[in-house]
């Protein structure tokens, strides 16, 4: 292993920039001749628009304009899409109503955009908003999954009876039944994977410019993708051609899933700089971040695990309601689907498995990817099943965990995946050792002459990350490809420049696939710069999420070193008077084989430019551009196990010590890594404890700030204990899998497993999350009720 | 509009401002200074925190006309042009930043506590942090960091 290679634990490159405040976020930004735009949001979940009145607000100092969703309708400007088309059981598909980015005759949430305000100034935009006059007719709403699925429950689009987008099934229903006619026990649990809000710090900002003279329009956007928003953009809502629009994605201050989606303030902004001919800037404040950033998970589920005596798992059955919130967002159909029943095996050897997912709109903000995207919601639902199985059975959660792992590769689960490698054992081990489980009970004794309740937990998981191959994605109703794109530009000097299409918000991709191609090339890291984010830069690529960057990405960029390395063997070979077939390459030297004859990287870089004396049949010049489509999907797993102690008398959760050990295939910077784990973690422990997105009955968002949306805060959390378990994937180069996401999926059950663990001899069973003092305290209570 | 006289990074600089204009308004719309970042609009995270007369305040809470004649540091300037303080460095090497976002605000808030605490606990560390909202490291190496910087720093500011 080199010091900068793949392997290391090289400082970031990015850091310097953003230490001493020269990163470039796109709220830094600002364009000659901008505009401020602050669009006018409805206060009801459900209104129709009977008039709308901007005399006054036109008349306000500095206002330019102010549009509105009628002159948007009237423009042509289109819906926005959804990206993944699901199929009902009954093979018809699902209900698409349309989004249009701003309302003209009907609001469907708080926060409902009617029109923008276009002002010489960012305060001057924002009073005269305050002065449009809208006139609403207050309608009845159904802000959640239960009051939209009731009989007579208001429509959210009139087209959509019951609300109901999609009802949607996986594996095998007969087979399923047939398992639970033979059971010898079953567990039967209902929960409910509560709403969240992304909250990344950076809130979103978007800024339209069209120039006339090129014809060419620009948006830059706080994006995980901006490949994806000008595809979006371009041909479905605006009809610009892609190659009259660009997309920048500067420095973009996290993003967790929710700056994945074409949103519509980029669309207001474009629309409204195209029609005025100057640039138009929006940025977001954190109130409007928490009514228009897409929230997460939302899901309710019922669940039943069918067991032989011996403890042997026979049949697994889920029946989810997913809220999809008030509009399809763009992935919001795949995450409860494709991204969440497909989990449902999880590491074991269920031999048969049926899922029902059911999407219901609603009157609320609309729900998408989430940091592990339905993932979280698989394991929750099937770690808490098996724990309350081993519970029932009189086993140990350890034992029940062993007997039914899957231990051999590859391995074709009942609900469409096909796992290529893993040791759950081998995670398992290592967790419990370094959590020292054993040592547990006296831990236990140790508290309870204390006055406190101490209960330990474990989650086994298994994620399905990489996304994803194109040609599977494109059957189960993807409406895009998921390969990504690497170009290897060699300069003259041997210096190197990385284009990619992933986009790096924070998961340190200047560095890591920096490190590629160090490792690889052997050129110094220093002489490495990676590019993203910018359209007219790299050629191609689908963004981040999913943890696919280094998956997809990485490879992708590997595959573009290979024909580097190709073509400079050519090049080698010439210049050393040898054939290509006898000429090897490492670490950036070429050499024939069996003698002392060698040329570098940059020498054969200087001949491609400077080509005198070259390959007759050869083209001058080294950048080479590959695109990779996984094979498959990669399969991160682990084992977590947390520690908590509960005070019986407050309801108030502490948490001891949180394990894992992760098994993410090839790991190339151990540092980042690591940081990717202790991130997620913060946010799935934020999930089990302390975050909870509350709408009232009238579609009110009643956490729609920091003061009462809990986010997890430095004292809230310990440090967090790290171990590694490497199983390489089997189907990509790099032998990686990714790691983004398995904090946020792999730790809530093991939280919740822990409390109920704590207070189980109080008879509590199960509780859902967040374990808020409050909650925890009333489920004490009513279990000794 | 009232001109604002006040030392920005240890240059004196003079803006007219509305009565209403925030310090980070100041920053960031004025002098451009877009290294302090706003990130809510209620006052709980902390990522537009600067040091004003040496002690950690959040620039959304404070008006321009409210420090004039004060001094201002922002995360520009804590180091000279290519250097890097040393709580800065010890950001760097214990990777106590993701996205960088709520990277000055971390930053600036260390400092005030280094200067009160040459050598503070796990504990300490993450109670002074309780105004400064990461949502990518789990504060994990934040937390390292701050205590390497902070000891580093022996006492100094």
């Amino acid at each position: 292993m080199s010091d900068t290679g793949i392997g290391a634990a090289v400082r970031r490159k990015e850091d310097a920039r953003f230490l001493t405040g020269r990163g470039r976020y796109t709220d830094d930004i600002d364009r000659p001749g901008q505009l401020y735009a602050h669009l006018v949001r409805s206060p009801h979940a459900h209104a129709r628009v009977a008039g709308l009145d901007a005399t006054e607000a036109e008349r306000a100092p500095g206002v330019v304009a102010v549009l509105t969703g009628a002159q948007m309708a009237e423009d042509g400007v289109g819906s926005l899409p959804c990206g993944w088309l699901i199929h009902n059981r009954d093979g018809s598909p699902m209900a698409e109503p349309p989004h249009p980015p701003l309302a003209a005759e009907t609001v469907r949430h708080v926060g409902d955009a009617v029109a923008v305000v276009v002002a010489e100034t960012r305060t001057q935009a924002k009073e005269a908003a305050g002065l449009v006059e809208v006139d609403y007719e207050d309608l009845p709403a159904a802000a959640s999954i239960h009051a939209a699925v009731a009989d007579g429950a208001p429509l959210v689009h009139d087209d959509v009876g019951g609300n109901v987008c999609f009802d949607w099934e996986i594996g095998d229903e007969a087979a399923t039944e047939e398992a639970f006619s033979r059971a010898d026990h079953v567990v039967t649990l209902d929960l409910v994977n509560q709403r969240l809000i992304p909250n990344a710090i950076e809130p979103r900002v978007a800024i339209g410019e069209y120039d006339p003279s090129s014809d060419m329009t620009t948006l830059y956007t706080s994006s995980q993708n901006p490949h994806l928003i000008r595809l979006l953009l371009g041909a479905f809502v605006m009809g610009l051609p892609e190659h009259k629009l660009r997309v920048v994605s500067p420095d973009v201050g996290g993003g967790f899933g929710s700056k994945i989606f074409h949103y519509a303030e980029e669309v207001v902004v474009v629309w409204a700089a195209r029609r005025l001919g100057r640039p138009v800037k929006w940025t977001a404040t954190r109130s409007e971040s928490f009514q228009t950033d897409a929230h997460g998970r939302d899901h309710v589920s019922h669940a039943e695990l069918a067991l032989a005596a011996d403890g042997t798992f026979l049949g697994l059955r889920v029946d989810t309601k997913a809220n999809l919130g008030a509009y399809l967002s763009t992935f919001g159909s795949v995450v409860p689907t494709y991204l969440h029943g497909t989990l449902f095996a999880g590491c074991y050897r269920t031999p048969a498995i049926h899922g029902r997912v059911q999407a219901v709109f609603t009157h609320t903000v609309p729900v998408d990817a989430y940091r592990g995207a339905g993932r979280p919601e698989a394991a929750f639902l099937v770690e808490r099943l098996v724990d309350k199985a081993a519970t029932e059975l009189g086993m140990s959660p350890v034992e029940i965990r062993r007997k039914n792992f899957i231990d051999t590769f590859p391995y074709a689960t009942p609900v469409a995946l096909e796992y290529d490698s893993g040791d759950y054992h081998a995670t398992l081990d290592m967790a419990l050792e370094l959590a020292d489980y054993e040592g547990f009970e006296d831990r236990r004794e140790e508290a309870r002459s204390r006055g406190r309740r101490r209960g330990i937990g474990i989650s086994t998981f298994v994620e399905a990350c990489g996304i994803a191959p194109s040609s599977v994605a494109g059957a189960l109703g993807a409406r895009a490809g998921l390969y990504e794109s690497g170009q290897i530009r060699v300069h003259p000097t041997g210096s190197v420049t990385v284009y990619t299409g992933t986009h790096s918000h924070g998961q340190g991709h200047e560095t890591t696939f920096a490190q590629l191609v160090s490792d690889h090339l052997g050129v110094d890291i220093d002489q490495v710069e990676v590019v993203h984010g910018d359209s007219e830069k790299s050629s191609f690529g689908m963004g981040t999420y999913g943890s696919r960057s280094l998956a997809v990405g990485g490879n992708a960029i590997y595959k573009a070193m290979e024909k580097v390395v190709d073509k400079g063997r050519k090049i080698a070979a010439h210049m050393m008077e040898a054939s290509p077939d006898d000429v090897e390459f490492e670490k950036g030297v070429f050499r024939v084989v069996g003698t002392d004859k060698e040329t570098s990287l940059g020498d054969v870089a200087m001949t491609a430019y400077v080509p005198h004396d070259y390959p007759e049949d050869l083209e001058p010049g080294l950048d080479e551009t590959a695109f990779y489509d996984p094979a498959n999907f990669t399969f991160p797993a682990g084992a977590h196990v947390v520690e908590v102690e509960v005070d019986p008398e407050t309801g108030r959760v502490e948490l001891v010590q949180v394990t894992c050990a992760d098994d993410v295939g090839t790991v190339v910077n151990p540092m980042i890594v690591d940081g990717q784990m202790h991130g997620g973690l913060a946010q799935g422990i934020g999930q089990a404890l302390f975050e909870r997105a509350v709408y009232d009955e009238s579609g009110q968002l009643v956490t729609g700030s920091y003061m009462n949306y809990t986010m997890p805060r430095a004292a809230d959390l310990p440090s967090f204990t790290l171990g590694r378990h490497t199983t390489e994937c089997t189907h990509n180069p790099l032998g990686v899998k990714g790691v983004g996401e398995v904090g946020s999926i792999g730790v809530p059950p093991a939280v919740i497993n822990a409390v109920v663990d704590a207070l189980s001899d109080l008879g509590v069973t199960h509780l859902d999350m967040p374990a808020t003092p409050e909650r925890v305290w009333k489920t004490i209570h009513a279990a000794q009720a | 509009m009232p001109p604002v006289t006040l030392t920005v990074n240890e240059k004196q600089r003079t803006t007219e401002v509305e009565s209403r204009t925030l310090l980070v308004e100041l920053l960031r719309d004025h002098l451009d200074l877009t290294g302090t970042h706003v990130g809510c609009d209620t006052s709980q995270c902390g990522a537009c925190t600067v040091l004003v007369d040496g002690r950690s305040v959040k620039s959304c809470t404070i008006l321009a006309v409210d420090v004039a004649g004060s001094e201002v540091t922002t995360i520009e300037g804590i180091a000279g042009p290519g250097e890097l303080h040393p709580m800065q460095a010890a950001f760097k090497e214990h990777h106590g930043l993701q996205c960088g976002f709520c990277t000055p605000g971390m930053v600036m808030g260390a400092l005030d506590l280094a200067a009160r605490s040459a050598d503070p606990s796990e504990a300490e560390v993450r109670e002074w942090l309780e105004g400064n909202l990461c949502r990518c490291t789990g504060y994990h190496n934040i937390v390292l960091a701050v205590q390497e910087g902070a000891r580093a720093m022996g006492g100094a500011s």
